[in-house]
C-alpha cells in the first residue's frame, strides 16, 4: 500500500464508553476509519458490533467519549445538521427493517420519492437496476413477510446503495445467504466500492472471506477494539485475543470435540 | 448487622427513613410524568412545526384522509343516526311536560352542534383511527422502521407524523358535520314520524334557535380533538422505546395503544369542558 501523505478520516471513535443499564457493552472504543477504504469489524456474538454501528449512526449516543464523522462530534450537532450527515449515509441493518407495509419496489423507491426531484420513469430505472443487480427481479409486488431471509438482506442492500451513499454501514450483509449469493454481493461491494470510492463499515461474521474486501480489520472483545489493522497483519499478529480469534475462525473444520482436541494437541 | 439494629431501636429515625423513601418515589413518579409531558410538548410543537414549513406533500395526505376520515364514514352515519334518535325520544318526553314538543328540533339540532356531535365522533375516530395510528407507529418504533427513515436522512416528522395531524384536522370537522345531519335526521325520524310532532316546527324551530356561536362551538371543539386524537395517539407509539414498561414487543405496542385509547379519551372529555367554559 502506497502511504498516502493525509488520510482523511471518515469516521472517528474516541474513548466511546457506553453502558446499558450495569453492562457496559463499550469500555473504551477508539477507532479510525480511513475515507475510501472498507473497515471489518469482527468478534464475538454479542459483543458490541452492532451497538458501535449503531454509535456512528448517530442512533445511540455515548456515555463517555465523542463519535466524530467528518470531523463533527455526532452528539452535537442539531437535527437538521445530523439530517445533512446522514444523507451521505447507506445502511443495512442486522434486522433490515424494511417497511413492512411497503411492497419491495416502493421499500428500495422510498428515499429516492422523500429526497429528490426524481421523475417516477427515473425513480423505476434506478430502482430496477439495484434489484437487478442483487438479482431481484420479479419480486417487486412482494411485500417483506412473502420473502426469505436472505431476500430481505438483499433487499435492504438495494435500499441502501439507491442513493449512492458516501458512507455505507452494512450490519451483517451476508448473514443467510448462500455461498454464491454472498460471493455475488462481495465481487458487487468490490465493484461499486472501485467505482465510488465509497468508505464501507461492515459488521461480519463471516471470516476470514471478508478478509478479502476489507482494508482494515477490527476486533472487538471484552467492549475494546483489539488493534484495526490490514486483513494479512491481523492474521499474524501476536496480541493474544486476535490470535485465539483467528486461530478459532481460521483454523480447520472441527467436527467434534475429539477430533478438536487431537488438533489442538497437534498445534 | 449493628447499623440495622440502631435503626430499628430508634423509631424516630425509622420514620425518617420511611418518610424520605416515599418522597423520593413520589419525587421519580412526578419527575418521570414531568418529562413525559415535556416530550409530548416538543412532539407537537416538532409536527405543527413540519405541518407549516415546507415542502408539502398531497398524495399522502389524501391517503391519511381517507383512512382517517372516509373509512369513519359509515360508522358515524350510523352512531349519529342513533344519537339522533334517543334524543328525540328523550328529549321528547322531556318537552312534553311542559307542553313544549314543538322545540323537539332544536332541542335536538342544539344537543348535536354544541356537544354531543362533536364528542361522539371525536370518541368514534379515536376507537378507529387512534388506536390504528398507534399502533402503526408502535410497531415501525419496535422493528427499528422509524431508526432505519432517520438513517435514511428521512424526517420521520415530515414524512409519518404531518399526513396524520393534516388529515385528522381536516378530517374531524367534516365527521362531525356528517355526523350532525345524520343525528337531525334521525332526530327527525322519530320525533315527526313516530311521536308525531309537526314536521314543520321540527326544522323551524331549529332554524329559529341555531346561532352562529352554536356552530362555531362544535367547529372550535372537532378541530381541538382531531389534533388531541392525533397528538396523543401518534406520540404514544412513537415514543414506545421510552415507556417505563420497556414497550417491548407484541405486548408493549398493545399496552401503548390500551393507553393512547385511554388517555385521548380522557383529553377529549376534559377539553370538552374547557371548550364548553371558555366559549360560552
Ligand atoms: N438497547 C439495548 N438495551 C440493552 N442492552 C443492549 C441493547 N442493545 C444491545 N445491548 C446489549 O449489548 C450487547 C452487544 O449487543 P450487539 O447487538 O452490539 O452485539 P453484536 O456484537 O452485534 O452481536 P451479533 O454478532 O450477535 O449481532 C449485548 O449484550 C446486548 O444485550
Ligand atoms: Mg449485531
Amino acid at each position: 500500500m502506497v502511504d498516502a501523505p493525509q488520510k482523511n478520516i471518515a469516521i472517528e471513535l474516541i474513548d466511546v464508553e457506553r453502558s446499558f443499564g450495569r453492562q457496559q457493552v463499550l469500555k473504551k472504543v477508539n477507532l479510525a476509519v480511513e475515507e475510501g477504504t472498507t473497515t471489518v469489524i469482527v468478534g464475538a456474538s454479542g459483543q458490541g458490533k452492532s451497538v458501535i454501528l449503531k454509535h456512528m449512526l448517530g442512533l445511540l449516543k455515548p456515555d463517555r467519549g465523542q463519535v466524530l464523522v467528518y470531523g463533527q462530534d455526532l452528539a452535537k450537532l442539531r437535527k437538521s445538521q445530523l439530517k445533512e450527515v446522514r444523507k451521505d449515509y447507506g445502511v443495512l441493518f442486522q434486522n433490515v427493517a424494511l417497511f413492512d407495509s411497503m411492497n419491495v419496489f416502493d421499500n428500495v423507491a422510498l428515499p429516492l420519492r422523500e429526497r429528490t426531484d426524481a421523475s417516477e420513469a427515473e425513480i423505476r430505472a434506478n430502482v430496477e437496476e439495484k434489484l437487478a443487480l442483487m438479482d431481484l427481479e420479479g419480486v417487486n409486488e412482494k411485500y417483506p413477510a412473502q420473502l426469505s431471509g436472505g431476500m430481505k438482506k438483499r433487499v435492504g442492500l438495494a435500499r441502501a446503495l439507491v442513493m449512492n451513499p458516501r458512507i455505507v454501514f452494512f450490519d451483517e450483509p451476508t448473514t443467510g445467504l448462500d455461498v454464491s449469493k454472498s460471493n455475488e454481493i462481495y465481487r458487487l461491494f468490490h465493484k461499486t466500492q472501485a467505482r465510488l470510492k465509497y468508505t464501507a463499515v461492515i459488521v461480519s461474521h463471516d471470516v476470514p472471506k471478508i478478509f478479502k474486501l476489507a482494508d482494515h480489520v477490527a476486533l472487538i472483545s471484552d467492549g475494546v477494539i483489539e488493534g484495526c489493522m490490514s486483513p494479512e497483519e491481523f492474521q499474524l499478529s501476536d496480541n493474544p485475543t486476535i490470535r485465539t480469534f483467528v486461530r478459532e475462525t481460521m483454523g480447520p473444520i472441527y467436527c467434534s470435540e475429539e477430533e478438536e482436541r487431537f488438533i489442538h494437541e497437534e498445534a | 448487622m449493628p447499623e440495622q439494629d440502631k435503626a430499628s431501636k430508634n423509631p424516630a429515625k425509622w420514620l425518617l427513613g420511611t418518610l424520605a423513601k416515599s418522597l423520593e418515589r413520589i419525587g421519580a413518579e412526578g419527575l418521570y410524568y414531568l418529562e413525559q409531558v415535556g416530550r409530548m410538548g416538543i412532539f407537537l410543537f416538532a409536527c405543527l412545526l413540519n405541518v407549516v414549513r415546507p415542502p408539502y406533500k398531497l398524495f399522502p395526505i389524501v391517503r391519511q384522509i381517507h383512512f382517517i376520515g372516509y373509512r369513519s364514514i359509515f360508522v358515524i352515519l350510523f352512531t349519529g343516526t342513533f344519537t339522533g334518535m334517543v334524543l328525540a325520544l328523550q328529549g321528547y318526553y322531556t318537552l312534553r311536560k311542559f307542553g313544549s314538543e314543538g322545540l323537539l328540533g332544536s332541542a335536538v339540532a342544539l344537543s348535536l352542534l354544541r356537544e354531543l356531535g362533536p364528542v361522539i365522533a371525536a370518541l368514534m375516530v379515536v376507537g378507529r383511527a387512534g388506536s390504528a395510528i398507534c399502533a402503526e407507529i408502535g410497531i415501525m418504533r419496535n422493528s427499528e422502521q422509524i431508526d432505519a427513515l432517520d438513517c435514511m436522512a428521512i424526517d420521520p416528522y415530515k414524512y409519518l407524523m404531518v399526513p396524520k395531524f393534516v388529515a385528522g384536522i381536516v378530517s374531524m370537522p367534516m365527521l362531525t358535520f356528517i355526523f350532525n345531519v345524520a343525528g337531525i335526521l334521525g332526530g327527525y325520524l322519530i320525533g315527526v314520524s313516530l311521536l308525531g310532532v309537526p314536521g314543520g316546527s321540527y326544522f323551524q324551530e331549529m332554524y329559529r334557535s341555531v346561532d352562529w356561536a352554536d356552530v362555531e362551538m362544535g367547529l372550535v371543539k372537532s378541530l381541538v380533538f382531531g389534533l388531541l386524537i392525533i397528538w396523543i395517539c401518534a406520540a404514544k407509539g412513537f415514543f414506545l422505546h421510552l415507556e417505563r414498561s420497556g414497550g417491548f414487543g407484541a405486548e408493549g405496542v398493545s399496552r401503548a395503544t390500551t393507553s393512547a385509547v385511554v388517555l385521548s379519551s380522557v383529553a377529549i372529555l376534559v377539553w370538552d369542558y374547557l371548550i364548553s367554559a371558555i366559549l360560552l
